[in-house]
């Protein structure tokens, strides 16, 4: 993810300009970090309104047998990532990752039926590595990186109001479902779904309509621009993990409590057992358990506690037991969030430990996730 | 007399006591603060020595002790509100009360003007 050359920009990087965000480099992109309203507003504004991202850095690419059929470019996947691909309904969309032979996590994703091939999106930092990983490991099938494309993110609780203004047929989709829908006479690939726990959609559209699309959103009265932090404050309120954060090369799925996106299927006595990088360790974990989770904290105090702030059972740091991901503070919650990883005894909500911040040690609560109730609409 | 350093830290003197706070240009950069945290009554530092944290939702930021002395007032409104901070940060948004080891270090730090040069 180090990238020292130029910094690349999105197809929308002369509008957050005029907008007068504040850029950033993030995952080799000038990014909009906020904006003039700031990040605890325009988090605010998100969970109350809608609010529009650019999430233009991440990796759009299609995943296409040769065959032209779906369900082998979906097998040739499962090789790759431990869900049920093939079972994925044409026109939804699913979350996944992809594993190492060691059983650990290379990248989150989101995968879509599109009909005759897949629909992949991945996080910007990885999707070089992603695409290789693909190409390398996907016999029969082309994997194509969609370079010509933005990628919008409208969310909140407006969002469909917001979308609806442009095309009113959003509002019948329900969450995570895919289709193309045309957004100012160009046809896009909206998804019902995002990364704020909100209600929302993410919008595929052609680059050069990109601008002209997100200034028609923004000219809603409820709709802002949301920039890169407010992003994160509400997907960690949201209890969504961070890649590089949260999930690595370092982390198993079921270390990260995220065996609800393991299908029966590709369980042990499931019709697909296995069969993807790490299989052996994956099925062992979800049949007996890990010695550490990712769970939620809650800070008792108001001091955000951290990413990499070590937590510890007793309150004079004597014994260390993990250490936080993400930390932030809240401001739907109105105080400090956080998530982390602890010894499976110390997994359960409530369970009392302590995070030690500029030399104190802080109580805090193993929290259930998410923090927020997220108003998808299933 | 109002003094300001290049860490964008505020002190008005009285005598010996200087009133510290941070500038409405640090406050604008830092955004929204959500945290703030005071060093204790009595407590002495060095020069840049880290007497408060401030944090926004984003991350946290150590505020230092613009000069060599002894904490003698903390102001609780801000650890109670910080947005003072953001609304008010040469006024109500005020950090601690500082008596200064030695009055003469004050002279070298800049006046308002310089200090509005630098952020310019």
């Amino acid at each position: 993810m180090t990238d020292t050359g130029p910094l690349h920009t999105t197809p929308l990087h002369a509008l957050h300009v005029s907008l007068g965000a504040r850029m950033v480099p993030f995952a080799g992109y000038d990014m909009p970090v906020q904006y003039p309203a700031g990040v605890l507003k325009e988090h605010l504004h998100t969970r109350a309104k809608a609010g529009l991202f650019d999430v233009s850095h991440m990796g759009q690419v299609l995943v296409k047998a040769d065959t032209g059929a779906y369900a082998d470019a979906a097998l040739a996947l499962e090789a790759l990532v431990p869900v049920d691909i093939l079972g994925l309904k044409p026109g939804r969309q699913r979350y996944g990752f992809f594993t190492d032979d060691a059983g650990n996590i290379l990248d989150d994703l989101m995968l879509a039926n599109r009909g005759d091939h897949l629909f992949v999106v991945v996080n910007a930092g990885c999707k070089s590595a992603d695409i290789a990983h693909m190409r390398a490991h996907l016999p029969g099938c082309t994997v194509t990186p969609l370079e010509d494309r933005a990628l919008i993110a409208l969310q909140g609780p407006a969002a469909v109001t917001v979308l609806a203004t442009l095309n009113p047929d959003v509002a019948a989709m329900k969450f995570m479902d895919v289709r193309d829908v045309t957004l100012s006479g160009v046809t896009c690939i909206v998804s019902r779904s995002g990364y704020s726990g909100e209600d929302g959609f993410e919008i595929s559209v052609p680059s050069e309509k990109a601008e002209d699309l997100a200034k028609a959103l923004l000219a809603h009265e409820d709709c802002e621009a949301i920039g890169l932090g407010a992003r994160d404050s509400l997907r960690l309120e949201a209890g969504l993990c961070l890649y590089g954060n949260d999930i690595d090369t370092t982390t198993s799925p079921i270390e990260a409590s995220l065996e609800w996106a393991i299908q029966k299927v590709r369980r042990q006595g499931g019709e697909r057992e296995g069969g993807f990088p790490g299989a052996a360790r994956i099925l062992a974990e979800l049949a007996g358990g890990t010695v550490r989770r990712r769970v939620g904290l809650k800070p008792e105090g108001k001091a955000p506690v951290r990413a990499h702030a070590k937590l510890y059972a007793d309150a004079e740091g004597q014994t260390e037991i993990g250490e936080v991901t993400s930390g932030t503070f809240g401001p739907s919650i109105e105080g400090p969030v956080a998530m982390g990883y602890v010894p499976t005894a110390f997994a359960a909500p409530g369970t009392p430990i302590f995070a030690e911040v500029r030399g104190k040690y802080l109580p805090l609560a193993v929290a259930a996730l998410p923090f927020i109730t997220p108003t998808y609409k299933r | 007399m109002l003094k300001f350093t290049a860490e964008h830290e505020w002190l008005k003197l009285d005598g010996d006591v200087a009133t510290v706070g941070i500038t409405q240009h640090a406050a604008d950069q830092l955004g929204d603060l959500v945290f703030v945290e005071l060093p204790e009554v009595g407590a002495t530092f060095d020069k840049n020595g880290e007497a408060a944290t401030v944090e926004s939702v984003k991350a946290a930021s150590d505020v230092y002790c613009p000069l060599a002395g002894e904490i003698v007032e903390i102001n609780e409104a801000v650890t109670t509100d910080p947005s003072l901070v953001n609304s008010d940060p040469q006024g109500k948004g005020w950090f601690f009360k500082l008596r200064l080891a030695n009055i003469a270090d004050a002279d070298e730090l800049m006046d308002e003007a310089a200090y509005k040069e630098l952020v310019a």
